[in-house]
């Protein structure tokens, strides 16, 4: 026990990634789905003349201001910590998934370059031509993700490389095809399923946010959009979901089988293989748990004649923390039908009468969007463990990748001070920028660079030379 | 020219190209830090955050596309590097989290007192960041990673290069961001701002190039093999960077900040072009070739293509941005009606001269 609490430098290494990681995912669902959050509500706006709408795409757009700038920095440090936590899987595979990375680079250009144009946009280009400049933004926000998702599926199911160890016994990639790398087994499943999940937590978490304006009696049109059009979004991820999960998970039987064993909290291989609800393995037994028979079989091979791979085919040290894996597994699948429950509830209401004067109803949408970061967690919890001990499956174990250098955990402790901080500051921000646009109609920010009433920041210095008659009343 | 450094020519695009947008972005955090009180500075902390305001996010992907790019094609020298300079590596990373995170929170704060925080955080780590980044490439140049990684954890980027190397990082920073700032307030129509401005870009400018000729001698003795390699082929770009620099001074004396800015891009680049030109062909001084370095032939090529794809995508992209930036609706403050009349009625979006 108190081995854990010393942290060990892998250890530490690998909560560092995991905070990292689990900070930056979900600022990541911002980055790709929102924006097509924000298309919709400003082309209602446009095309028909939804003022409220259209105010509403312009306080998005700053809330996506800060969102994207905590991600796009919380992105950055990961490719920092790749090298500074894990030199010996960039040594050895840097060449076998440096393309994908590199095309990502492509998308993160494109992404920034028109959410720049897009935030500063308002009011200074053609509404046309600046709506559009969304689209970029929207595109590169899946090709991202499929970049990103090409590298952790390689992780999972590696492929485009021949291994052969050097006179000195270091692990060497031979005879590379990048192609190969990219196109990996698991790659489908697992960008669909994450792209999928981005528009789910997105689409929970902002309509979450007018639900709680409406549970309080803020029941305007603005806020019926702003809960709508998020929560269509994110009905249409909740309801696929689980099928694309599925696919994902058929292919671990032969992609990744100890991952399988430890999800189904499977210790013995058989055929006709129980689900087991809940449980807990102590010392290689179930103890507890709901047992389905022959489920097991049936939603990983399709078969209940095929087996589900136990944990007891692999070497002690090969097995990954069953438990953890199993029940954050268990939580995902359970948080993701809750989430269908609630969405489905909200429709069906909507055909007979106002869904949102029903408090209930908008509660449960409040704990959809809670529910949401847990799958998102969840899932990637699963993934990630499940993984273990290896950093690319069957070819090379964290303990291989991990950094020789001491002091981890030092490093560990300022990234949680610093997440905290930004998390917090970031909750703040955005509260308080709630707050202000509650209390008043105007959507612009003025920030307070000086003290309060001095020479008016906003007098235009630049007399306008090109037109004598300002028409003022469009801006209002 | 071989394939490897066609490879490494593509990732040092990627290094010049930080040090002068990342490097203006940067500086400009240090003008926030020295602009004063919140009277006397607010009118510089409103350009700053107009100026770097819709480019930032723009100008430090460069950094990402240096990292990929090495850890792609030179995977062994990425993994040196990163494991000797694990400390200031991380040091920088931090700088960046904050710096990002701050600045955008500034922009959005409520009371004087959040963008007082915000502000002091975001200029600060403004200095510190590039200060590591420039200690990171003067342990480099000073032949101080070892090809195997693992290089002392402190001494190898506290040596005099180093120490060297972080200080020319922020005073180039400085001045470079000093001239966008005169060059930004003269377009939004502040002419005493850019002359004040221009003024302090100036001084900067000056101190860059007096550090910038003591860098010379530090380098003789702490960096031999860099020094040989501007005694011969760097010459050229040395000299080139030394009249730029001059060049950009004479024209902030003029007050003719359109052209001192491109006078201090030129001599940014050239320098930093320089420092290449100079410790080719290695990639980590004394210690590996880019050669020896490089990663799966198959890879490389890959990378030439990703390459021409940004060209076609990402730079154009760029391109609209940088040109958007310059003009007159996106240099001063919230459009004015007319402005947004203009743009409502969806007429042009490019303004009258």
């Amino acid at each position: 026990m108190f081995g854990l609490l010393a942290l060990d430098e892998l250890i530490a290494a690998r909560y560092q990634m995991a905070l990292s990681l689990g900070f930056h995912i979900v600022l990541s669902c911002f980055g790709v789905a929102f924006p097509s959050m924000i298309y919709v509500v400003h082309r209602r706006g446009l095309t028909r003349g939804d003022e409220a709408a259209l105010t509403l795409a312009r306080k998005w757009s700053k809330v996506a201001a800060v969102l994207f700038a905590v991600g796009a920095v919380s992105g950055t440090i990961l490719s920092f910590e790749m090298g500074l936590l894990w030199p010996g899987m960039m040594e050895t595979f840097g060449d076998v998934i440096g393309i994908p990375f590199a095309l990502e680079g492509i998308a993160f250009f494109v992404e920034a370059v028109f959410i720049g144009i897009y935030l500063f946009g308002w009011d200074r280009l053609p509404p046309k031509v600046h709506l559009r400049t969304l689209i970029p933004i929207i595109a590169s926000g899946l090709f991202g993700t499929f970049c990103i998702l090409a590298v952790n599926s390689w992780m999972n199911a590696p492929s485009g490389f021949r291994l052969t160890r050097d006179a000195s016994g270091t692990l060497r990639a031979t005879d590379v095809d990048p192609l190969a790398a990219i196109f990996n087994g698991a790659l489908w499943p697992q960008f669909v399923h994450m792209f999928v999940a981005t528009y789910l937590v997105t689409g929970f978490l902002a309509a979450a946010v007018y639900a709680v304006g409406i549970v309080r009696g803020r029941r305007d049109h603005a806020h019926r959009l702003g809960f709508v059009v998020p929560f269509a979004f994110a009905t249409v991820a909740a309801l696929v979901q689980p099928v694309i999960g599925h696919v994902a998970g058929m292919r671990l039987a032969t992609d990744q089988p100890s991952k399988l064993a430890a999800m189904e909290l499977a210790v013995e291989t058989e055929t006709n293989a129980p689900f087991i609800i809940g449980g807990v393995l102590i010392d290689g037994e179930v103890r507890g748990g709901i047992e389905i028979p022959g489920l097991g079989s049936l939603l990983t091979r399709a078969s209940t004649d095929r087996a589900v791979p136990g944990l007891e085919e692999f070497p002690v040290e090969d097995r990954p923390p069953a438990n953890v894996v199993h029940w954050s597994f268990q939580t995902m699948v359970a948080s993701g039908f809750a989430m269908i429950a609630i969405a489905l509830s909200f429709w069906w209401k909507r055909r007979r009468s106002d869904p949102f004067e029903s408090v209930w109803l908008m509660r449960a949408a409040v704990v959809a969007g809670g529910l949401s970061l847990v799958a998102l967690e969840a899932g990637w919890i699963t993934t990630e463990v499940g993984r273990q001990p290896w950093i690319v499956y069957g070819v090379m174990r964290v303990d291989e990748a991990v950094t020789d250098n001491s002091g981890i955990w030092i490093s560990l402790a300022a990234i949680v001070v610093i997440y905290t901080a930004m998390g917090v500051a970031a909750a703040k921000v955005l509260r308080s920028m709630a707050r202000r646009w509650r209390e008043s109609d105007v959507v612009d920010l003025p920030t307070p660079y000086g003290p309060p009433a001095p020479k008016p920041l906003g007098a235009n210095p630049a007399p306008d030379r090109t037109s004598p008659n300002p028409t003022s009343e469009v801006l209002s | 020219m071989s394939l490897t450094d066609v490879v490494a020519v593509l990732l040092f695009v990627g290094v010049v190209a930080y040090a002068v947008f990342g490097g203006a972005d940067f500086g400009s955090g240090v003008w926030d830090l020295l602009a004063g009180g919140d009277e006397a500075g607010g009118t510089l902390r409103a350009q700053i955050d107009r100026s770097i305001g819709p480019v930032w996010e723009a100008n430090h992907v460069w950094l990402i596309y240096i990292l990929v790019f090495m850890w792609t094609a030179f995977p062994t020298a990425f993994s040196a590097l990163m494991s000797t300079l694990f400390v200031p590596w991380l040091l920088a990373g931090f700088g960046i989290v904050l710096r990002g995170a701050t600045f955008a929170f500034r922009k959005f704060s409520a009371t004087l007192g959040e963008a007082r925080l915000y502000g002091v955080l975001f200029a600060s780590s403004s200095l510190i960041t590039p200060f590591f980044l420039g200690m990171i490439a003067g342990a480099v140049a000073s032949g101080r990673v070892p090809a195997e990684g693992y290089g002392d954890v402190w001494t190898s980027w506290t040596g005099p290069t180093s120490w060297l190397g972080g200080t020319l990082a922020v005073l180039t920073c400085t001045f470079l961001a000093g001239t966008f700032l005169a060059a930004d307030f003269a377009r939004a129509g502040h002419d005493d701002m850019a002359a004040t401005m221009g003024h302090r870009a100036l001084v900067a400018g000056a101190i860059t190039g007096a550090v910038a000729l003591a860098a010379v001698l530090v380098l003789e003795f702490d960096a031999e093999s860099l020094a040989s390699g501007l005694h011969g082929r760097g010459a050229a770009l040395i000299a080139m960077s030394a009249a730029a620099g001059l060049f950009s001074l004479w024209r902030l004396r003029a007050g003719r900040w359109a052209r001192a800015r491109v006078g201090a891009v030129v001599a940014v680049a050239a320098i930093v072009i320089g420092w290449g030109v100079g410790q080719y062909p290695d990639l980590l001084v004394d210690e590996m070739t880019i050669a020896d370095a490089a990663g799966a032939r198959s890879t490389l090529i890959g990378l030439i293509i990703v390459f021409g794809l940004a060209s076609v995508t990402a730079v154009p992209a760029l391109m609209w941005l940088f040109w958007l930036v310059h003009q007159t609706e996106w240099s001063s403050e919230e459009p004015t009606a007319e402005q947004a009349s203009r743009a409502i009625r969806g007429g042009e979006a490019r303004p009258p001269a």
